[in-house]
């Protein structure tokens, strides 16, 4: 049975990791992050978890032992932001193209410089690319599905790859809201045994991790995980299915919101979309057909899919909470261009960059976007393609 | 569980690096690997650090390793083990393995004095039952003999080569192992190859105490120190001779020299025959000759003021 | 050797034939080559325990042959021979000679 409490979002993404109990877990402080590592670790103190702690001396070895502990056969986590995960670069890659399902909530904040510890995206953004599955969440209780659902992904046998679960820094992982949990049971029988694969610690079976590849073979391993991303769509459909079996509560690729028969839509990852979702409603309300796309499974990015829902509509915005420096547009424009590019009949597509260091995101903000696209979807006129919105000149 | 060291019973054990490695011939890592795997009667785990070790012993679709093995990057084989170890403790716990297992990395000076510290004090700091073995060639040498934090005064390397102006490192070589007593770990001692006796029952010893244990193994390269592919043994026999590798080891807290050459050597028997000190042998550098001679004076009286038994001759050489 | 498609690969380049490097031939590196004088060996074994390269054959605790196959002729096992009365049990030859 459900229990329904107010929770913090870290506090949520903590509960969920105690219920599934992993084996191993690295832990750092880094705001916003540190009191879900801060909870996990009273867990293990007071034996409510079988859980050993690695207290690490920083994120690169949080990163590293995670590798090791992985790579010797058990579930493994960590728990970062910001600098920590730009810390563990490095590292990032080495787990995925090593293909160890680590798992590892992300609490979004933004990057230096300057030093800001206020939520945005550009750290989780920016590390789009390093073979991470990435799974971003609404609010508390996506967070807390996301990070269940994670575990069954990332130790899928055609699967085999680490997972970032993304909420945003404070507006989430501080916020208290309304949340369901599941029992400890329900989520024990739901993420299951773990499934080693190749573990270090099987003596009768010596392998070694980690060789030299030349380039007689290094593509031929990069292809391998280039195929292996292309099953990560539906396994996280199935995972998904599952789950709303278990819960109730309904997953995909991405969420759509009033977007079937939209002319207008917003696409936009994360907290802000449950303001912008309001204000669609005002919209609809006003008689403009407006609509919103929110990406969940960002990496690897279901393009097809994403292109198939926005195809029909005449014009986007896409909202980003970080920018793509070198006179770009911000990461998600990137993706939601490339997905539409094949298409003859596509939407005009903006950008707009928002929420950075923590700036708050509000209603007005959807609302001016909204206005502006239903004005392009009758003049076909674009004034910007790209602008920082909620910014003093 | 020690037992009697003697080459006759030792060379029944299998040897759990094999053939087919890819080091330079007549480098001194493998050697320094082999002698830490035949000292062990225990199942052992290794990582390894980025470096020559790592890329020549597991290229592509071989290894030349029999035990469970693993490289994550350069800097970080003390985490990486950290994990293991953590891993086999929680699954121990869980009485998902029986196993006595013991966990070892292995990292050359760069990955262990310089990129790879932090790191490999975090590991020592927080306890792990392991044992870090540093093998140290004293410079950079899988990207080409840059210089190191290990590398000592005066030596030639590509990034300090000695010129006209600059008569190669200006700068001392870093005290790794009296870093690692500082940690009041359990055990940290120094070893040579050429003192394979020494060397062995120290990894002996050190499989025998619970907790970190830090080990830094000199291991010759002919092809940064510029010196014949066949005396790894010998110079490294003559960096202990020399007192430029002093043989000692630090147990809970007390200092053993566990050799003690009965004649010291001048320094320049360690660095004449070595092409990386061959400008030292100059008028104008012959101040650098003097300093080195100092410095190790010095850090051996030092040493021996520390150690609390000054036993003549120690264990025997080879 | 046919190289293997990416389909064939283990997930992560993961090795799990351990100590397959064997497979791999070093002997073709050697310029010199080392030579066992039997008559001259004390069965001191140091060759066995210096030798790099595992090269060095020892059978019920008796020093056996050189293994050519990975012997890269660096030199250690007869600069660290002893011999017997100053005679090394180890020399070495040129290659090809």
């Amino acid at each position: 049975m459900a229990k329904i409490v107010a929770i913090t979002g870290n506090e949520a993404v903590a509960h969920a990791l105690r219920q599934v109990d992993p084996d191993v877990c690295a832990a750092y402080p880094i705001t916003p992050q540190t009191d879900m590592m801060q909870r996990f670790s009273s867990f293990v103190s007071d034996g409510l978890v079988k859980t050993e702690l690695i207290l690490v001396e920083s994120e690169h070895s949080a990163m590293s032992s995670c590798v090791g502990a992985s790579a010797a056969g058990g579930r493994v986590i960590t728990a970062t932001s910001s600098q920590g995960l730009a810390l563990m670069w490095e590292i990032l890659f080495i787990a995925s193209g090593t293909r160890l399902p680590i798992i590892m909530p992300v609490v979004n904040r933004a990057l230096s410089a300057p030093l800001n510890i206020h939520g945005d995206h550009s750290d989780a953004m920016g590390a789009r690319d390093t073979g991470w599955i990435q799974l971003w969440s609404e609010n508390a209780q996506e967070a807390y599905d996301n990070t269940i659902q994670a575990f069954r992904i990332a130790e899928h046998m055609d699967i085999r790859l680490p997972v970032m679960i993304c909420l945003d820094g404070f507006i989430i992982s501080h916020s208290i809201e309304r949340m369901e949990y599941l029992e400890d049971e329900e989520v024990r029988n739901f993420v299951g045994e773990f499934k080693q694969l190749n573990p270090l610690l099987d003596l009768g079976h010596p392998v070694s991790y980690g060789p030299l590849i030349l380039p007689d073979y290094y593509m031929e391993y990069r292809k391998a995980q280039d195929e292996v991303a292309s099953k990560v769509s539906s396994v996280v459909l199935e995972v998904a299915e599952d789950f709303e079996k278990l819960s109730g509560r309904k997953y995909g690729l991405f969420e759509t919101y009033r977007l079937e028969d939209a002319e207008i839509g917003l696409v936009i990852v994360n907290s802000a979309a449950g303001t912008s979702k309001d204000v669609v409603d005002e919209f609809r309300d006003r008689g403009i057909k407006a609509g919103l796309l929110k990406p969940r499974l960002y990496r690897p990015f279901p393009y097809k899919e994403t292109g198939e829902a926005l195809k029909h509509l005449k014009a986007v915005c896409v909202l980003d909470r970080a920018d793509a420096f070198g006179g770009s547009f911000g990461p998600v424009y990137l993706d939601i261009a490339t997905s539409l590019y094949q298409y003859k009949k596509k939407p005009i597509l903006i950008n707009k960059i928002y929420g950075l260091g923590g700036r708050d995101y509000l209603p007005e903000h959807a609302e001016l976007v909204l206005n502006e696209l239903a004005e392009i979807a009758k003049t076909g006129t674009v004034k910007s393609y790209k602008e920082y919105i909620s910014v003093r000149e | 569980m020690r037992k009697l060291l003697t080459l006759k019973e030792l060379s029944k054990k299998e040897i759990l690096l094999s053939s087919g490695h890819r080091l330079c011939s007549g480098c001194g890592a493998p050697t320094v690997v082999k002698m830490v795997l035949l000292a062990s009667d225990y199942p052992v785990i290794a990582s390894n650090a980025t470096g020559c070790l790592e890329v020549s012993s597991c290229i592509s679709d071989y290894t030349a390793w029999k035990i469970p093995w693993i490289h994550n990057a350069f800097e970080n084989a003390a985490a990486t083990i950290s994990g293991v170890e953590t891993m086999y403790r929680s699954l121990k716990k869980q009485g998902k393995i029986d196993k006595e297992i013991k966990f070892i990395a292995f990292g050359g000076d760069g990955g262990t004095y310089d990129i790879g510290l932090q790191s490999l004090s975090g590991a020592m700091e927080r306890g792990h039952d392991m044992l870090y073995i540093c093998y140290d060639n004293e410079a950079y040498m899988n990207t080409g003999i840059q210089r190191s934090s290990a590398t000592p005064y005066g030596a030639d390397t590509t990034t300090r080569p000695a010129g006209s102006v600059i008569p190669g490192k200006t700068e001392q070589r870093k005290n790794l192992t009296r870093i690692m007593a500082a940690h009041n770990i359990p055990y940290v001692a120094q070893a040579s190859p050429s003192h394979w006796m020494d060397l062995m029952k120290k990894v002996q010893k050190a499989w025998e105490i619970k907790g970190p244990k830090f080990m830094n193994i000199i291991s010759p390269c002919n092809r940064g120190w510029r010196s014949r592919t066949d005396d790894a043994i010998l110079l490294s026999r003559l960096a202990v001779e020399t007192c430029h590798w002093p043989l000692y080891e630090i147990e809970n807290g007390v200092t053993r020299i566990t050799f003690k050459p009965k004649e010291k050597k001048p320094i320049v028997d360690f660095l004449k025959p070595q092409g990386r000190f061959k400008h030292l042998f100059s008028f104008e550098n012959e101040w650098i000759l003097k300093k080195l001679q100092e410095d190790i004076d010095r850090e051996w009286k030092r040493l021996q003021k520390e150690s609390s038994s000054e036993k003549e001759g120690g264990s025997s050489p080879s | 050797m046919k190289l293997k498609g990416w389909k064939e690969l283990t997930p992560g380049a993961v090795i799990t034939e351990a100590g397959n490097a064997v497979q791999f031939k070093t002997g073709s590196w050697r310029s010199f080559k080392p030579v066992w004088i039997e008559e001259n060996c004390i069965q001191c074994l140091f060759c066995w325990l210096y030798c790099p390269d595992m090269a060095i054959k020892v059978r019920d605790g008796k020093r056996a042959e050189f293994d050519y196959d990975y012997c890269k002729g660096c030199g250690i096992c007869a600069l660290e021979c002893p011999g017997r009365k100053g005679n090394k049990a180890i020399i070495m030859v040129e290659e090809g000679k």
